[in-house]
């Protein structure tokens, strides 16, 4: 099919653009490891509240400056409500959900998830800025969908 | 003039649209209200109730209806009145889609089905809400039916000469729209009403949320097409040029269909369950479909600069000044086409893997969507029905109202600047969408957003009042405007464009890779989510 000139160019530059930005998202995925959480782990969520580690929710140091947060998501809260942490830590959240779907939400951040009934949904984070983080539901899970936040405390 | 029992068909297609709009209009408004702080809702109507109406009836029915309205008018007016079996299959879809609009519009103000309009399981809402959107779906069935039923019988009678244009594009549409709502039908049909009527007591969510999503994106498509129909079509005609090339126009629409749909997994990229490589093959799918979009930027303004080049314009951009600015007809869609720029950037921002992850879920997205559909589509639609109403009901649009419909343009564009500017800012603060009003507990980020919530409800009010004034132009002309003959603008190719190749019309082929590409693209991942999939859920009811 004839195509005019122009249209070529135009084209050709639309494709070099789009592939420059496919190339960027690409390395950043598969070299850098920056993927979107996409976690596999499965578990029944009418049994989640009483399955380890989701029977106890909780903060857990693990290493040096890191720690684990095993949370989980309910109407209309997430469990547990308050948390801290030293400033530099590294937490890695857990967060399943025992009824509906839940967001996980970090303003401010880069945390940000879906948390899908039957599933672990995980999360990584470096808090370098001390402060009291919002963590938030960005999913409309029910009529008190807007009070669904807990705070996690950054201490300097 | 179309024959007249097409023209009232179409008719009673727009009118149920603009009906939903109204509605849909009010529900917006108030929910910018709300959500500013600025009012709280009496007699115990939710915000979240009023969200499902909205996103119901603006992103369900006012586009569909809008779309079918259309689509029959231009089918009749480039391949001729249509045949019997054609319009009473049209007729028939009529029913079906306005009785489904009405049973779902009274299971929402009943509170019986608050779940937004994208249902997302386990949240639960009353079967009915979910046989309600079954009708709206077969009857959109039936009227794409009706439309290839009318191609194929055209086809047949004229010894398979080239279709029209516009018809071509009408069939390329509803074939979009017909494969991508396979996926929506099968998870009402197989999953939702089963399990609302408790034939069943689980279901399987992510299951049902990857099927909506394979409807999800094309279903913008959907929206989208029609608008290019206009600019491509009729645009060339208001402003005194020629099509650019049938062939590549045709072209692009193939592409729509080829890449638009393998993509859904560009809105499930936070979730678990989809690996991330399937992700990514889909995230390199979803930005071939920008393409066409980049095919159809430069005809448009290939049919500008040459239109005005022909009317004596000089300079590098001396076109521009002769365009017809004064008319809405031009006017409202150039707006639409206009924003298009930024939104499909902002398009381009969302779809890309990592950067989703900063907006996801916020109101960046909703600014994102008020811009493509309910600024670029929208203000299409809205310029073709300033001439498209009066057509059909054998009016004409008098100067002032084309005077009206100006100011009406650029009320909403204004009134959008305001609404969708401030979503997509405090948006990449962080604030939700679809939340109603909070502080949360008066934490200080969120107490931050306030203000763009306050711009946010500024936008709404105008755009608003921009709403009232089209539905009075609206119904000026369909009931009021002096009789008359208007014209149906339908553009001509230009004489230097090369012709048509006959593969265009390859419904097999394109249709055919249309499905390899989708089974490429889902089956791997679809497989695991059912080999590897956890228990189901039972339904709540959390409203």
């Amino acid at each position: 099919m004839h195509m005019h000139k122009y249209e070529k160019i135009w084209l050709w530059s639309g494709a070099v653009c789009l592939t420059v930005f496919l190339l960027i998202v690409g390395v950043s995925a598969y070299a850098m490891g920056n993927q979107p959480p996409s976690h596999m782990e499965t578990i029944d969520p009418k049994e989640a509240a009483v399955t380890a580690p989701f029977d106890k929710p909780r903060m857990t140091k693990v290493g040096d400056q890191e720690y684990e947060a095993i949370m989980l998501a309910q109407a209309f809260t997430f469990t547990p409500s308050k948390m801290t942490v030293p400033k530099g830590s590294t937490v890695h959240f857990k967060v399943t959900s025992t009824d509906v779907v839940h967001g996980f939400q970090i303003p401010s951040t880069n945390v940000n998830m879906m948390v899908t009934p039957g599933y672990v949904s995980k999360i990584s984070y470096t808090f370098e800025e001390p402060g009291k983080y919002l963590i938030l539901c960005n999913e409309y899970c029910g009529v008190g969908h807007q009070v669904m936040a807990v705070t996690l405390e950054v201490m300097s | 003039m179309i024959d007249k029992r097409d023209a009232k068909l179409s008719l009673f297609f727009l009118s149920i649209s603009f009906l939903a709009l109204f509605i849909g209009a009010i529900a917006g408004l108030l929910q910018t209200l709300v959500r500013s702080g600025t009012i709280e809702l009496p007699l115990s109507i939710g915000y979240y109730q009023l969200l499902t109406a909205h996103g119901v009836l603006l992103a369900l029915i006012f586009t569909t209806f809008f779309i079918v309205g259309f689509l029959y008018a231009g089918i009749s007016k480039t391949m001729g009145a249509l045949y019997d079996v054609p319009r009473r299959t049209g007729w028939l879809g009529f029913v079906m889609m306005t009785f489904g609009t009405i049973l779902a519009t009274i299971f929402i103000l009943l509170n019986k089905a608050t779940v937004l309009y994208t249902f997302y399981a386990p949240l639960q809402a009353s079967p009915w809400f979910y046989v309600a959107l079954v009708h709206v779906v077969v009857g959109s069935w039936l009227c794409a039916f009706s439309m290839w039923n009318q191609y194929y019988i055209w086809k047949k009678k004229t010894n398979n000469k080239l279709s029209p244009l516009f018809s071509y594009m009408a069939v390329m549409t509803m074939a979009l729209w017909f494969i991508a709502t396979l996926g929506v039908a099968a998870t009402i049909l197989l999953q939702f009403i089963p399990w609302s009527i408790g034939w069943v007591d689980k279901i399987d969510i992510l299951i049902s949320r990857t099927l909506f999503w394979y409807f999800g994106h094309p279903l913008v498509y959907f929206w989208l097409l029609p608008a290019y129909m206009c600019w491509y079509v009729v645009i060339p005609k208001i402003i005194g040029g020629k099509i650019f090339s049938d062939a590549l126009a045709r072209l692009a629409f193939v592409l729509f269909l080829l890449f638009s749909i393998p993509v859904g997994f560009h809105h499930q990229l936070l979730e678990p369950g989809i690996s991330h490589s399937w992700k990514f093959f889909q995230v390199v799918l979803t930005f071939m479909v920008i393409v066409p979009s980049l095919m159809t930027a430069f005809s448009m303004f290939a049919v500008f600069e040459t239109a005005g080049r022909k009317k004596g314009a000089r300079g590098l951009f001396g076109w521009v000044k002769v365009l017809p600015w004064k008319d809405v007809r031009f006017f409202a869609p150039m707006m639409g086409m206009l924003i298009f720029v930024p939104a499909g950037a902002g398009g381009i921002i969302n779809a890309s893997h990592q950067l989703n992850q900063v907006i996801h879920n916020t109101l960046w997205v909703t600014g994102h969507f008020h811009l493509t559909v309910a600024s670029t589509v929208a203000l299409t639609f809205f310029g073709i029905a300033y001439w498209l109403v009066p057509y059909l009901s054998g009016r004409t649009l008098t100067p002032q109202m084309n005077k009206l419909g100006i100011i009406q343009t650029i009320m909403w564009t204004i009134g959008m600047a305001f609404m969708s500017g401030a979503m997509h800012v405090v948006g990449l603060f962080g604030a939700p969408r679809r939340t109603a009003y909070t502080t949360y507990s008066d934490h200080p980020q969120a107490l931050d957003w306030v203000p763009y919530q306050a711009a946010m409800a500024i936008g709404g009010t105008i755009l608003f009042l921009a709403i009232l004034l089209l539905i009075y132009i609206i119904g000026y002309l369909a009931f009021k405007a002096p009789i008359g003959e208007m014209d149906f603008p339908l553009g001509e190719v230009e004489e230097k464009a090369t012709s048509t190749p006959i593969i265009l019309e390859n419904w097999k082929l394109w249709v055919g890779i249309s499905a390899a590409l989708i089974f490429i693209a889902y089956t791997l991942p679809f497989w695991h989510m059912i080999e590897h999939g956890p228990p189901g859920s039972p339904g709540y009811k959390f409203w």
